[in-house]
């Protein structure tokens, strides 16, 4: 089957993973920006990864009949430096254009720092200045729930935000309920160690249904699996889920929430 | 519609999972008790507890109570003040 993967860092990842995930049926990833799994060193760090985003990372996965889209912006890791923030973020509007970004993203909180949140709420104004889509990162472990309640506040609190053209990302059962009921598109990813596991997030979807679900891999430097999104198609064959909804939720979706982006182009094979 | 398996084919294709997975628990816990020292008003100890208790519980029902598997994942989280703007 056919299938998106919509949270992926495939800068951290080989070309062997490119050739497994074609061999295995991706059509097509989007790459959110985040933390290197260190603190870069200054602005000209950050311009380098939005160029290896937009110029170097699509013509890898093309190589494989991938096609690469992504999303920029100011992790929430590295966000608490305010001053190296706003630099960040003023490089990053001169990027937004380019054919293959769909919006801002990943953004979000980590530890939910007054500084993380000042930064977070700069990002949400540029994204809605500018009507681009938003794709968020919500904390890890413990801060998730606090984290993603947060978010939802601050969008919440800008009458611009148009919910439907936001995903919040790595939903896991304690938030996936509030994120849906609100009208957002709800993210599921798909680790060994934490956050969701393929057998999990069908349960999510046998209890929420298909509307406003999209799974993935996000798939990095640490421990992950490039391979996640057709373990998952793999779970929901195995539960009983028809084909209609297995497509729907690693292929339609994806493609109706992408298709609001002004860059987003894809013909899909015959 | 799903072809929906029954709650006995589902125990039938889980229990040995649940048990490996129990058991796993289990023996970690022995673990620390093994270790030197003392976890008594560890934070993570009690949560561990509280889970338990949980997960021998009622299951949840129609009536809109969380999954076990939400409960869970709440235990485990930090709380949410509506207000916290407020304190920043």
């Amino acid at each position: 089957m056919q299938y998106f993967d919509p949270h992926i860092h495939m800068a951290s990842r080989t070309t062997d993973d490119l050739q497994a995930m074609a061999l295995a049926g991706c059509v097509g990833v989007s790459e959110p920006a985040f933390w290197a799994g260190f603190d870069r060193s200054g602005l000209d760090s950050f311009r380098d990864y939005f160029r290896q985003l937009t110029e170097w990372e699509p013509k890898r996965a093309a190589q494989f009949g991938i096609r690469h889209y992504c999303w920029l912006g100011m992790n929430a890791k590295e966000a608490e430096n305010l001053d190296l923030s706003r630099q960040v973020i003023a490089t990053m509007k001169g990027f937004l254009d380019r054919p293959n970004v769909l919006g801002v993203g990943e953004i979000g909180l980590n530890k939910c720092t007054p500084n993380e949140v000042a930064t977070l709420a700069e990002l949400i104004d540029v994204a809605l200045q500018g009507e681009e889509q938003m794709l968020f990162h919500t904390p890890h472990l413990e801060e998730k729930y606090r984290g993603t309640r947060m978010i939802l506040d601050l969008l919440h609190a800008d009458a611009r935000t148009d919910r439907s053209r936001v995903c919040i990302d790595h939903c896991e059962e304690q938030t996936i309920r509030v994120v849906l009921d609100e009208g957002y598109w709800a993210g599921i990813t798909l680790y060994p160690t934490t956050k969701g596991t393929p057998e999990r997030a069908v349960d999510l979807v046998e209890q929420f249904g298909v509307d406003r679900i999209m799974v993935n891999s996000s798939a990095d430097w640490g421990p992950s699996d490039p391979l996640a999104v057709p373990k998952f198609i793999f779970q929901m064959r195995r539960r009983g889920q028809t084909e209609a909804n297995i497509r729907r939720v690693v292929y339609e979706n994806p493609l109706t929430f992408f298709n609001q982006s002004r860059n987003f182009q894809f013909k899909p094979a015959e | 519609m799903p072809n929906r398996p029954t709650a006995t084919d589902i125990l039938d294709c889980e229990f040995l999972v649940i048990r490996g997975k129990l058991l796993e628990v289990a023996a970690a816990l022995d673990r620390i008790d093994r270790g030197t020292g003392s976890t008594d008003g560890d934070a993570r100890r009690e949560n561990i507890r509280k889970t338990l208790a949980l997960l021998g519980g009622d299951p949840a029902d129609s009536g809109g109570k969380a999954s076990r598997a939400e409960q869970l994942q709440l235990i485990f989280s930090l709380p949410y003040e509506r207000e916290w703007r407020k304190a920043q």
